[in-house]
């Protein structure tokens, strides 16, 4: 019979072998995980003198907190606007590299670039290209009548935020759609063409249905991003600003619990983001062995 | 149901000419197989009809239309590809639907038309599956019927059974050439595989490096070989090829000095340096005194019904004088023997030797020498 297992002599060197992996797992995943949990059920005093069990109360009262319910509100926009337009517009790009026979290599290497970017140089940059007083972008618009102020405006400043978090990821999505896009033989295009179908009703009925796997699993992955990933490009544009219109949940956690030093609190808001991140992952690994076989 | 006329057509990838200059004649209904080796042409060939490829230069029409600058789906073709291009997320039906949907045809009539075909093709328990759930002979089926549902002016096959076991193909083969042949439709067949070729087709097309070598029906294309090439790939085993040199009315000579006579073949003018063809299967066994020319036997392959004599010309340089002699298969012979052979009467094919070019028409009433009439002998007893 043939077993790949490795038989060791001795009982415990496996262990030890181990140890260094699940030592790094232990204290920079579950002791931080298990510390959080724990703290979400504690009260302390401004003064750090005194802390005490306090069950559910952090829990309630996050969830009666209407800074909190808006927190969510915006996460849900931002995280659905991100996977949005950097699903769209990396979709595009990848069609249209699939498309050019000689310059390909070279557009593909050019739109990966971004993916190498800092966040925070990311949204750096994205501050300084829509700064109301000296950014490119509110000139420009400013001459087709459009008032650009993301520090007042809700609307605005949420739209920076999208347009600096997408950026990057785009190029992440481009290149999965771009290996999805080459992965569908170029003869079931050619038979549709046969068929009668044109280029958009290919691209509907033939290509699109074949890209849903990868599609899937970019849109979790890129929901996972928004929410999780985004805390240095909201800190160097926004910081969560004007007026909440930003403050996303990972954001709040900070926010709550290093500025304001509400710890309590925020330890809840960080278990609420496992709960989500765990639900995420399970949906992603139940679905994506459903649809991947077709 | 209409006629395809290719006039003349070249394919260049820019510098690169590829097809340079085929022209064919494909009467309505017929089933023409477009058969060569691989990077032949024969594809590319195929794909301009279809329009999947630009045509550099040239004409194509169906049925009396140019159709060089419409795209495929306005030239009212079908087209059954090897890997099938199934569409892997649509079930059989929706796979056969596909096109008259698109067509903007009534549902009622999509359904008896794709029920149709089903049936004809023995597909009807399976119209819910997803191609996944197919076998390889049913998938290459439903490529069939999306073709067939379509009633379009000509079918295009490019090498649809490469892709199944050899038993499936042999069925497979007889649908495809009953199908044709009950629906009356134009189909032009490529394939690299020569008994495919002489089974499907009314005509074949033999194409070599970007030439049509010979068009003619599977019979003359072996009969009667236009180039050695064409002799060469159309048989199994292959058509032995001896380099000679004429010696006029004498015969003809050998590399290795022997002069052979063929009868019923007129020879050329002496000089010429020419190449003698004969198949395996025209070799025949005779006694010592009437052969024609002589095999030394280096391997025997036993096939059952016949029996396969590899070996070469007495004396022959190496690969020089290589000959193989299909024999019945109840004669006996060894490694080492020397076989007396004689070339049944016509059946040598004579080719220039600088061209490949087929020389001379097989001529029984000139020259024809009757005093050797063919004897059976003991050693083919």
């Amino acid at each position: 019979m043939q077993n790949k297992r490795t038989i060791f002599g001795n009982r415990v060197l496996p262990y030890w072998l181990l140890l260094p992996q699940l030592a790094i797992t232990f204290i920079f995943f579950l002791w931080p995980a298990a510390q959080a949990v724990r703290q979400s059920f504690l009260r302390e005093d401004p003064f750090g003198l005194k802390t005490s069990f306090v069950w559910f109360q952090n829990y309630e009262r996050l969830f009666a907190d209407p800074l909190y319910l808006n927190s969510l509100k915006v996460t849900a926009v931002f995280a659905l606007g991100v996977a949005a337009l950097s699903l769209v517009t990396a979709l595009v790009l990848a069609l249209a590299v699939e498309r050019t026979v000689r310059t390909s290599r070279a557009y593909t290497t050019l739109l990966v670039w971004p993916y190498a970017v800092a966040p925070a140089v990311v949204g750096i940059m994205w501050w300084f290209l829509f700064n109301p007083t000296i950014g490119i972008l509110p000139y420009v618009l400013s001459m087709v009548g459009y008032r650009w102020n993301h520090v007042v405006s809700h609307t605005d400043a949420m739209i920076l935020v999208i347009i600096a978090a997408s950026w990057k990821q785009i190029s992440y999505n481009f290149l999965f759609f771009l290996a999805g896009l080459s992965a569908i033989p170029h003869s079931l295009i050619e038979a549709a063409a046969i068929d009668g179908a044109g280029p958009a009703k290919r691209f509907f009925t033939i290509v699109f249905p074949m890209l849903s796997p990868t599609t899937f699993f970019l849109l979790v992955v890129n929901i996972v991003y928004a929410m999780f990933d985004t805390f240095g490009v909201i800190h160097a544009t926004t910081e969560g600003g004007p007026a909440q219109a930003t403050n996303i949940l990972v954001y709040k956690v900070f926010e709550d619990g290093f500025i304001g030093l509400n710890l309590g609190s925020s330890a809840a808001q960080s278990v609420v983001l496992m709960i989500i991140v765990i639900a995420l992952t399970v949906i992603q690994f139940r679905w994506i062995e459903r649809r991947v076989q077709y | 149901m209409s006629a395809i006329n290719i006039r003349n057509v070249r394919k260049s990838y820019g510098s690169v000419e590829v097809i340079h200059g085929v022209s064919i004649d494909i009467a309505d209904g017929e089933f023409i197989v477009i058969v060569g080796p691989s990077g032949c042409g024969k594809s590319t060939l195929l794909r301009m009809v279809a329009g999947l490829e630009t045509i550099t230069s040239g004409e194509i029409e169906i049925g009396g239309r140019v159709v060089n600058r419409l795209e495929p789906r306005e030239r009212d073709i079908a087209m059954v590809f090897q890997n099938y291009a199934l569409y892997p997320h649509m079930t059989v039906y929706d796979n056969m639907a596909y096109g008259l949907k698109i067509a903007g045809l009534s549902k009622a009539d999509i359904k008896t038309r794709v029920a149709k075909a089903a049936e004809m093709l023995q597909l009807t328990p399976y119209l819910d599956r997803k191609p996944r759930a197919l076998s390889g002979g049913q998938r290459q089926r439903v490529a069939m019927g999306r073709a067939l549902v379509r009633d379009p002016a000509a079918f295009l096959l490019d090498e649809p059974l490469s892709n199944l076991d050899a038993k499936l193909r042999v069925q497979m083969r007889l649908e495809i050439k009953q199908l044709q042949r009950s629906v009356g439709t134009t189909a032009l067949y490529v394939t690299h595989d020569q008994v495919e070729a002489m089974t499907l087709a009314d005509r074949l097309v033999v194409m070599h490096d970007g030439v049509a070598e010979q068009i003619d029906t599977p019979m003359a294309v072996y009969s009667r070989p236009a180039t050695t090439y064409v002799a060469g790939f159309i048989g199994s085993p292959a058509m032995n090829m001896l380099p000679a040199e004429s010696a006029g009315n004498r015969g003809l000579t050998l590399t290795n000095g022997a002069v052979v006579k063929p009868r019923g073949t007129r020879l050329p003018e002496a000089g010429r340096k020419v190449i003698l063809g004969v198949r395996p299967e025209h070799l025949v066994l005779v006694a010592p005194g009437n052969a024609d020319l002589e095999l030394d036997v280096i391997a025997i392959e036993t096939l059952g019904a016949d029996t396969l004599a590899h070996g070469k010309l007495p004396g022959a340089a190496n690969g020089d004088g290589d000959l193989v002699a299909r024999l019945p298969g109840s004669v006996s012979v060894k490694p080492g023997d020397r076989l007396p052979l004689a070339i049944g009467p016509g059946m040598a094919h004579l080719f220039d030797a600088g061209t490949g070019a087929r020389l001379e028409e097989v001529d029984l009433t000139v020259d024809a020498p009757t005093t050797r009439t063919r004897k059976k002998t003991a050693a083919e007893a």
